[in-house]
């Protein structure tokens, strides 16, 4: 085992992880955000907006996320009105170009697992609060919104460790995250074994970290499913 | 229009037929990947349900890390090591100069290893959802281990599994595009050369796209019918 | 127990309800007057529309035809868009719905919320009542049903009998004119019914004005001065149930009652 060699290698790794941090991170909340929106577009019960939002999912679930980087990078580009717009200093840039694709793909994976979290609240629940004559705002905000976090929580934080699996793909179109770096790495001192382990080694510290972090806050949020202390227990009044 | 038809059809001037064979690859590749991931994520199940500890602990192992890092990582791993190896290997007997593992072979392989993870998660939720109960009936009856894994595990397990396994057909089906990097003439690295030939890069990546699009379509459907056809005589709730 | 109304208008009138689902027409044209004070049992057999009728004095379900009166106030309603009723001013029903309080078959308490919290959700955020005087008086309720220890236990972990008496404490947090009781023992195992029964007895006494679909025949017979009978969307008999229970004129009430009393 040469150590040295690791060593370096793992700094030299290391320095890709900021970036890749950027990636993931700004893609999960922008996802996030137009998830809501297209979970809302399919639960409105308006035919337009369901079928619309339904065909972005089955689009951009059924296209390999490679495929939607290269549309986005290369084949934005080939529009002279997108080169002339005030979106092509973005457009350009590959950074952007992933940050895109990455938000576009993670939204239409995560619509589904909101969608699911907000199905997931009984009917009776959502009754009783109606009849208390609570408007569909509050609803959804004093109701909705906790009960369907807790159950989407274990699907959200799987799709989270996904996209952060996903951002490798940018080091396709030249951005250097810890992917990038290790294929040139690779490249240059034909040392694949090594750099792979190390390189796998970052990704699952990262991964261990979310799951703990994820597993975390799903036990802060649900006291209501544990059981009771025993010590707890009063006897009942007759 | 007339022009994306004339350059995806199968005139003279027409990329349709390249666009085909490369479709017929892709088919190819993660064809084989599944099928080697099936019989890995079979064992893989098998050892986290039956096995010993160690097993258990090695099969667990497997499926967090290949669920964990970038499949592109392992793509690199199998054909960059791969290379490595067999040129080493070459020097061994003489030859010289590098020698390159088949861009198909590491591709399928590579796949195949990340879809065994997910196939063997596929098989163990399917195999807990066989019914204690039937189990222990044909335990009751005298069945022996092997009778018993043949003629009602096996059988119960597959029907269950079907969904699962559709979505994770449906994976590999996408992660063959990943497989382009190491140079295999699959959908996107044909609309890769396509886009670089003729500067249109645009209408090869829609048409890449569409062609995925229509692939797990019609898996989708072939899968839903397999379910179908499984489930007969099951009562859901 | 007889009640006079402070004004001669009923607390809430239902005017010739009609109500389909699809092919069927489960209310016919029903109208009833319910006024303060009042406790009116809706007996009926399964489908007979007991609780679709209950569903519509808080509009949880739309009446195709008819109207429902609540303490003098006419809910609004139109033929919207393709066809379907729904009422005109959403602002309206909240209002309404603020006045008339449900207690649900299946309790509906909020599962991520505490016993308490449950109580003093609508006060505070619908009817916009300090939090300090909602959570006094939450505890009052929480007392007077016999679950005072529970206030901060999660749903999941009361049994059936208090979840309902939770139930009927947060529909009493919210002052209403009229309470609705909608089969609220029959999702509870027989040796919890006496509990919440005996809460609505309480509730009855006090000159809380209660429509109530029941089976409990107990109950019907000895809490409430009015006994509806329905059948198949149309009220059979109707009328006090001393007369009700001795004497019933139709057919149909009488075989209902011979298959549900014990005696």
């Amino acid at each position: 085992m040469d150590f040295d060699f690791l060593k370096e290698t793992v700094l030299l790794l290391l320095s890709g992880v900021p970036l890749l941090l950027q990636l993931s991170f700004f893609s999960i909340a922008a996802g996030a955000l137009f998830a809501v929106l297209l979970a809302l577009m399919r639960l409105s019960g308006n035919p337009v907006l369901d079928y619309a939002a339904r065909s972005y999912v089955f689009v951009f679930r059924g296209t390999p996320l490679l495929v939607q980087i290269f549309l986005i990078y290369y084949g934005l580009g080939q529009f002279p009105e997108i080169r002339q717009s005030f979106l092509w200093p973005f457009l350009r840039e590959p950074y952007w170009c992933a940050l895109l694709a990455l938000t576009l793909n993670t939204a239409a994976y995560s619509s589904e697992i909101i969608r699911g979290g907000i199905l997931s609240v009984p009917f009776g629940q959502i009754e009783a609060a109606r009849a208390c004559g609570m408007s569909r705002g509050l609803i959804f905000r004093r109701i909705i919104v906790p009960q369907g976090l807790i159950v989407a929580l274990p699907a959200y934080g799987n799709e989270i460790i996904l996209m952060t699996r996903s951002t490798a793909l940018a080091s396709t179109i030249t951005l250097m995250e810890v992917t990038g770096i290790a294929s040139k790495i690779i490249s240059e001192t034909f040392r694949a074994v090594e750099v792979f382990i190390c390189a796998g080694a970052i990704y699952l510290i990262l991964n261990f970290a979310i799951s703990r972090a994820i597993a975390l806050l799903e036990r802060r949020l649900s006291p209501q499913f544990h059981t009771p202390a025993l010590a707890a227990a009063v006897p009942e009044r007759a | 229009m007339a022009d994306y038809v004339e350059l995806m059809g199968f005139g003279p001037k027409g990329w349709g037929l390249l666009m085909a064979q490369a479709a017929l690859m892709t088919i190819a590749v993660s064809a084989t990947a599944f099928a080697l991931g099936s019989a890995l994520g079979a064992l893989v199940a098998w050892a986290r349900v039956e096995g010993n500890r160690p097993l258990r602990i090695a099969a667990d192992a497997y499926v967090t890390v290949l669920r964990g890092i970038p499949d592109l990582l392992v793509i690199y791993l199998l054909y960059f090591g791969g290379s490595q190896a067999l040129t080493a290997l070459a020097h061994l007997v003489g030859a010289k100069g590098f020698v390159g593992v088949n861009a198909f072979a590491a591709g399928a392989i590579a796949v195949g290893i990340i879809s065994g993870a997910y196939q063997s998660e596929v098989f163990r939720g399917a195999f807990a959802a066989i019914a204690r109960g039937e189990l222990e009936a044909a335990r009751s009856v005298g069945m022996s281990r092997p009778l018993l894994f043949r003629r009602i595990i096996v059988p119960q397990a597959l029907r269950f599994a079907i969904p699962g396994l559709g979505n994770v057909w449906q994976l590999a089906l996408k992660e063959s595009a990943l497989i382009s990097v190491v140079g295999l003439t699959e959908i996107l690295r044909q609309a890769q050369v396509g886009a670089g030939s003729t500067r249109q890069p645009f209408e090869f990546f829609i048409t890449a796209a569409a062609l995925y699009l229509v692939l797990s379509t019609i898996s989708g459907l072939g899968f839903q019918r397999a379910e179908a056809l499984g489930m007969r005589g099951v009562r859901r709730s | 127990m007889m009640g006079s109304g402070s004004n001669n208008q009923p607390a809430v009138s239902a005017r010739n309800l009609r109500k389909r689902f699809g092919a069927l027409e489960v209310l016919k044209g029903i109208s009833l007057d319910a006024h303060e004070g009042d406790v009116i049992s809706i007996l009926g057999a399964s489908g007979s529309g007991k609780s679709t009728l209950l569903r519509c004095i808080n509009l949880l379900e739309i009446p195709d035809d008819g109207e429902v009166v609540v303490a003098g106030e006419a809910i609004a309603l139109r033929t919207g868009r393709r066809g379907r009723r729904e009422p005109v001013d959403r602002a309206q029903v909240d209002r309404i719905r603020m006045q008339v309080a449900m207690v649900f078959q299946t309790f509906n308490l909020w599962s991520h919320m505490t016993v308490i919290e449950n109580v003093i959700e609508a006060p505070v955020h619908v009817q916009k009542r300090p939090r300090a005087d909602a959570m006094r008086e939450a505890e009052a309720l929480l007392d007077k049903v016999g679950i005072a220890e529970k206030r901060d236990a999660y749903p999941a972990h009361l049994s059936g009998g208090q979840q309902q008496r939770a139930a009927i404490a947060r529909a009493l947090a919210m002052h209403p004119r009229v309470m609705l009781f909608d089969e609220p023992t029959s999702a509870l195992d027989p040796e919890l019914v006496g509990e919440v029964l005996r809460v609505m007895r309480t509730l009855a006494v006090e000159g809380r004005t209660m429509l109530v679909v029941t089976h409990e025949m107990g109950f019907a017979r000895e809490v409430s001065n009015r006994v509806i009978f329905l059948n198949q969307g149309v009220i059979e008999e109707e009328g006090k149930p001393a007369e009700l229970f001795a004497a019933p004129k139709s057919e149909r009430l009488r075989q209902f009652l011979s298959s549900h009393l014990q005696v």
